[in-house]
């Protein structure tokens, strides 16, 4: 049916709407246009009213960024607040809290990257590499499972698993002599990031195997078969053709979760965070809740946010220009 | 020249077996890992109180009890939570998956003279994000908070979903929409009569994907309607009780309340432990019961969008 496996990018779906009309003759003009109206009046009905969603609900609150430009009260709205320029920017940058806080979100964020990656695409690997297709099948829906939990759920389970009494990671080192007293994972700091590096991989390493996974049943197979007659290993085989075959697509999700750097996340931190691992576990977003919900303080948590977006689209440039230097694929 | 092929593919076949039993070994591994929590979260649900808080309760119960559910499913707010998680569930996906049907029907049109401009506007949103507060203004301004429909409006068209959609509607024959247009079908009985019938597969899977992200939600709950007890949902009820025993699981207060309940006659009584594993299993039951079902489409219609869920 042309289903295409590589991903659809954002520049192919702009590419794809640019596709060259077919109508020939005048196409500017205000009669064009209520020409076409008129024609497709039916198809406007059906967009027009999600269109005006659209607008309301993604691009209107976008004007609230001027808040971030202001001392906003919001008894006096938009326009009666105060003119502060970049100030609430300066306070910031200045804030030792919000450098610690930018260290823990970048920190969170590359060890998610990093670990999310590595672990989906080993285990597209190994489960491609299975030849009992029934067991295959049943570890695969086992490992879309935790997916479909929710944080709530998953920071339970995580928070049980490491108790200090009778959780299953104390019992297991106990009892392997690997530790002599049971650990307080989640009340010292510096565990905090690992925590949720694992507990990420956890609930999504399945998940984000799919697309793996499918990108290599599209790697042609005569390439194994002639590898496997020149003698290649199974090893062998996965460095040399499986991995080199999937470079693409690695590539495109790589730079579209460059553009989430600043993602750490937030349901994890916030649910599995408490006063003693506080110093590791705030990153941006909760940041943002605890300056803008808690304190009021709109305008500084609205800087703090649209720091983090404008951080994210130079972010997404760049990884998109590196990768079009290099030659790879790239995303628009 | 012969012995020493098959020497060779002799080995080769021992390094099969060797690769192969350590792959299986993994895989089993992975099986453990991932399954466990949740076979213990089962295992205490299903366990007395007092007898799980001395410990040691792995992945079946000791002293066999309904009584965890019981208490749950007795408390109003926890029916109460139950029924408005429903209700969102049902609602949001209905009219979500309904509106972001539309939506990929109309970019599907070659000839819509807004494919272009419809197309980017709604892609473009996939990047930007204004932000917590001024999206908690204009909800506010709107009178969504202290209000159902903030579960429904702000969320109502995923992206993603639309393109995936999109692309499926684009892959079926052309010939068939022309066929109804010679038969005078305008494009709202295109819509209903072909492409909605046609895209069931794909249907079914954005339906899974915005059931559970409803499901799931407790934020907005927590954001918006906090402190509005019609509106809580069950993941949000689960949340409380987690924060709450957390605090009680670190100074073992839960444990010593149990033990003193139990020497005081009570005969059965529950810890913040037990509830918590029984609500888990409730909130989570409906997805796993569900999801393998549509492992099949789930699965294709990932690949087609292609973006990371």
């Amino acid at each position: 049916m042309g289903v295409p496996v590589r991903p659809l990018t954002v520049t192919e779906e702009i590419k794809k709407a640019k596709m060259p009309r077919r109508q020939k003759g005048p196409r500017k003009g205000l009669n064009y246009f209520f020409t076409k109206c008129r024609e497709q009046k039916e198809l406007l009905l059906m967009s027009i009213p999600f269109l005006l969603w659209l607008f309301v609900f993604k691009y209107l609150p976008l004007g609230g960024w001027v808040m971030a430009f202001q001392n906003f009260r919001p008894a006096r709205g938009f326009f009666e607040s105060d003119w502060v320029g970049f100030d609430q920017f300066k306070f910031l940058f200045q804030d030792q809290r919000f450098l610690e806080v930018m260290r823990n979100t970048l920190a969170m964020s590359i060890i998610n990257l990093i670990l999310g990656f590595v672990t989906a695409i080993t285990l597209a690997v190994l489960l491609n590499e299975l030849r009992q297709i029934g067991f295959k099948r049943i570890v695969q829906t086992i490992s879309y499972m935790p997916h479909f939990l929710s944080w709530v759920v998953v920071a339970g389970l995580v928070s049980s698993a490491l108790a200090m009494e009778d959780g299953i990671i104390n019992v297991l080192l106990l009892n392997l002599g690997i530790i002599d007293q049971p650990i307080m994972f989640l009340g010292v700091g510096q565990y905090f990031w690992g925590i949720i590096g694992a507990s990420d991989v956890w609930k999504s390493v399945g998940w984000n195997s799919i697309i793996y996974l499918a990108a290599i049943t599209m790697i042609d197979q005569e390439q194994y078969e002639a590898a496997e007659i020149d003698g290649a290993s199974r090893l062998q085989r996965i460095f040399y053709i499986t991995l080199p075959g999937i470079r693409s697509v690695v590539v495109i999700l790589m730079i579209m979760n460059i553009g989430y750097i600043l993602e750490s996340g937030f349901e994890a931190q916030y649910l599995l965070m408490n006063p003693l691992n506080m110093d590791y576990a705030e990153n941006l977003d909760i940041f943002v809740l605890r300056y803008g919900i808690s304190m009021a303080n709109f305008s500084l948590a609205t800087a703090a946010g649209m720091f983090k977006t404008v951080v994210s689209f130079i972010f997404l440039f760049a990884a998109n220009k590196i990768a079009q230097k290099l030659g790879e694929a790239r995303l628009f | 020249m012969n012995l020493i092929n098959r020497l060779k593919g002799k080995r080769r076949s021992v390094d099969d077996l060797i690769f192969d039993s350590i792959n299986i070994v993994i895989m089993l591994l992975l099986v453990v890992v991932m399954l466990y929590p949740m076979l213990n979260t089962l295992a205490i649900s299903l366990n007395t109180s007092t007898d799980t808080v001395r410990g040691g309760l792995r992945l079946l119960p000791r002293e066999f009890t309904w009584y965890n559910y019981q208490h749950v499913f007795n408390e109003a707010q926890i029916l109460r939570a139950g029924l408005t998680s429903v209700l969102r569930t049902v609602t949001g996906t209905i009219l979500g998956v309904f509106a972001s049907a539309m939506v990929a029907y109309t970019i599907s049109r070659q000839h819509f003279f807004l494919k272009k401009f419809v197309t980017i506007t709604f892609v473009m949103t996939m990047y930007m994000n204004a932000g917590l507060i001024p999206t908690y203004l204009l909800h506010r301004e709107l009178g969504l908070i202290g209000s159902f429909w903030v579960y429904i409006f702000p969320t109502l068209i995923g992206v993603f979903n639309v393109i995936v959609i999109r692309s499926f509607i684009e892959g079926l024959p052309e010939t068939l929409f022309e066929s109804a247009r010679m038969d005078g079908a305008g494009e709202f009985t295109q819509f209903f009569r072909i492409a909605l019938p046609l895209a069931l597969p794909v249907i079914a899977t954005v339906s899974l994907f915005v059931a559970v992200g409803q499901w799931n939600q407790w934020f907005d709950v927590f954001i918006y309607n906090s402190s509005i007890p019609e509106l809580s949902t069950l993941q949000y009820e689960l949340m409380k009780v987690l924060s709450n025993s957390n605090a009680a699981f670190n100074s073992g207060a839960g444990a010593e309340s149990a033990f003193a309940a139990s020497q005081s006659g009570v005969i059965e009584t529950v810890t913040p432990q037990s509830i918590r594993a029984a609500m888990t299993v409730v909130v989570s039951v409906p997805i796993i019961m569900v999801y393998p079902f549509l492992q099949k489409y789930f699965v294709k219609g990932l690949t087609i969008g292609g973006v990371k869920g």
